[in-house]
């Protein structure tokens, strides 16, 4: 579009819309500052008992620290490691088992109750299981992040698989195309909206199960902190290992989301 | 007529099995092809047009009865096929120059000759400006236009068209047939139109072949003979002929359809 020749009439709809979106930032951010801002105040006036809830500069002040010696990125490392070696792993191997399912009719419909059972089941559930049975390491905290994203890998997978358009298929057939190549080149190329938003959502999950699996076993790691902060009541090390998670795991999947802009370019 | 026989139909009849029974879809339907004629299939609806046009293309196996392609008969899917769906079947991730070189790909015929050789097509066909847009970015007159290139970039014997044209709106719809029509002419291509628009198959077709309702036999053969006015004959000018409206009525006699 050019900029020449834009009416007063639209310019002022453009400037409209920029001003809307300035104003929904603005309130966004503002919401995130006062309430800091009011915890700090009830906080400093004595209001609320810092013992139980903490305060934001004492977070900060502990967050500074854990900075300066090298701790926190420790604990973040280990933790960033294990989702998304979780992640990378219960994807693939989801898609890998989605790619069979699809294949093989008779083996998807043998182990479609099998599947539902595994779907309805709280998944953080095995996690005691696998971790004795894995070992109590970074290997049991993966495995466990694995479990509770495979099944619904394999379950949105196959459901995208199963849904394209079955005369896409007759149209390669009518190529000469064999059953590889249908998968290749229009079952998985057709699903690939549905990958994005499983990985979305795994992203998610893997931190569920990293985060559970530290919980139970581990020395270190944010799910470490927090549990460590719990017992010993440390709210400050408590709030200051939640608000990191928040932050990460709001930029993996941002991370995802720019991937599915360079790859959804013909959606437009 | 002296011509070569491309396609041969013998005794082809089909089965449907589901858990409730059996359905009798076709039954006994005999129909040489002949090399550079276009011949029209129309039937009431849900009469088995379409799984005529895909035993003839080998994905479905008949349940009695054998298919000559230039006297072989075919044993599953060959190469010397191309199928026309109802709708236009792009891949909405490919550009139109990726799209229309697809069937190459599979076949692994793609090279640097080819690749240039579907360039020049969308070229011809008016399509150069868009070959690397995307499918949504194109009317649904183009798409179709686009389907019909990777269509023929395949040199097929026979052209499969299965109610090509009916999601697109009635004027493209006609502005379509007409355009398709002509290449297929110029092209010499040998095709089978299904279609539910008695219109339409009288003025593409050479031939038209009325089947009855289900079990799907052939009821009548007619022989379209139209004198264009310009001589040249095209869907659109065939439409002006003045035996269209009688070939009009006829199909609609034999087609006997009840509401």
């Amino acid at each position: 579009m050019s900029n020449k020749g834009i009416s007063k009439e639209h310019e002022k709809y453009l400037i409209d819309v920029k001003r809307k979106n300035r104003s929904v930032l603005l309130a966004q951010i503002s919401i995130l500052v006062v309430a800091l801002l009011l915890w700090e105040i009830a906080a400093h006036f004595k209001w609320i008992d810092t013992f139980l809830t903490s305060y934001p500069s004492s977070i900060w002040k502990l967050f500074i620290e854990y900075s300066k010696n090298g701790n926190l990125f420790y604990h973040v490392g280990i933790s960033v490691f294990e989702t998304v070696v979780g992640f990378l792993a219960g994807t693939l191997l989801g898609i890998i088992i989605a790619i069979g399912l699809w294949w093989s009719d008779f083996w998807a419909r043998v182990l479609d109750p099998y599947l539902v059972v595994l779907n309805s089941l709280p998944k953080t559930a095995l996690a005691p299981i696998v971790i004795i049975w894995v070992g109590a390491g970074y290997s049991g905290i993966i495995v466990t992040a694995i479990t509770v994203s495979i099944v619904v890998t394999i379950m949105n997978m196959f459901i995208s698989f199963k849904s394209v358009d079955e005369d896409k298929i007759r149209l390669l057939k009518t190529f000469g195309a064999s059953k590889f190549q249908v998968l290749k080149k229009v079952v998985i190329p057709s699903s690939i909206p549905a990958l994005i938003s499983t990985l979305k959502i795994n992203i998610g999950l893997s931190w569920v199960g990293v985060i559970v699996g530290e919980f139970l076993v581990s020395k270190a790691g944010i799910g470490y902190l927090i549990v460590y902060g719990g017992q010993v009541f440390r709210l400050d090390l408590v709030m200051m290992s939640v608000f990191i998670l928040a932050l990460i795991s709001a930029l993996m999947y941002k991370i995802i989301a720019v991937i599915e802009d360079k790859f959804i370019k013909w959606q437009q | 007529m002296k011509e070569k026989t491309v396609v041969e139909i013998k005794n082809i009849g089909m089965i449907y099995h589901t858990l409730e029974g059996e359905t009798e879809a076709i039954k006994d339907i005999n129909l040489n092809i002949y090399e550079g004629e276009i011949v029209g299939i129309v039937g009431p609806s849900g009469c088995g047009k379409s799984t005529l046009l895909s035993i003839i293309a080998g994905l479905i196996k008949p349940s009695t009865g054998k298919i000559l392609i230039n006297g072989e008969e075919i044993q599953k899917s060959c190469k010397n096929f191309g199928y026309m769906f109802q709708k236009d079947q792009l891949f909405q991730w490919r550009t139109i120059i990726e799209n229309v070189v697809l069937g190459l790909e599979i076949q692994g015929k793609l090279n640097n000759l080819a690749y240039k050789n579907a360039e020049e097509m969308l070229e011809n066909y008016g399509l150069g400006d868009f070959k690397h847009s995307y499918p949504n970015q194109l009317s649904g007159g183009m798409r179709q236009r686009v389907a019909l290139i990777r269509t023929l970039l395949l040199e097929p014997d026979l052209l499969l068209l299965d109610e090509p044209f009916s999601a697109l709106d009635y004027q493209t719809r006609l502005a379509i047939a007409d355009e398709i029509g002509i290449i297929l002419k110029q092209e010499r291509k040998t095709a089978l139109l299904v279609t539910h628009d008695i219109s339409e198959a009288i003025s593409m077709s050479d031939r038209v072949v009325i089947l009855t309702k289900r079990p799907a036999s052939i009821k009548e053969i007619i022989n379209i003979e139209l004198s264009c006015p310009t001589g040249i004959r095209t869907p659109m000018k065939c439409r002006e002929a003045p035996e269209f409206r009688h070939y009009f009525n006829k199909i609609w006699k034999e087609l006997d359809v009840h509401v």
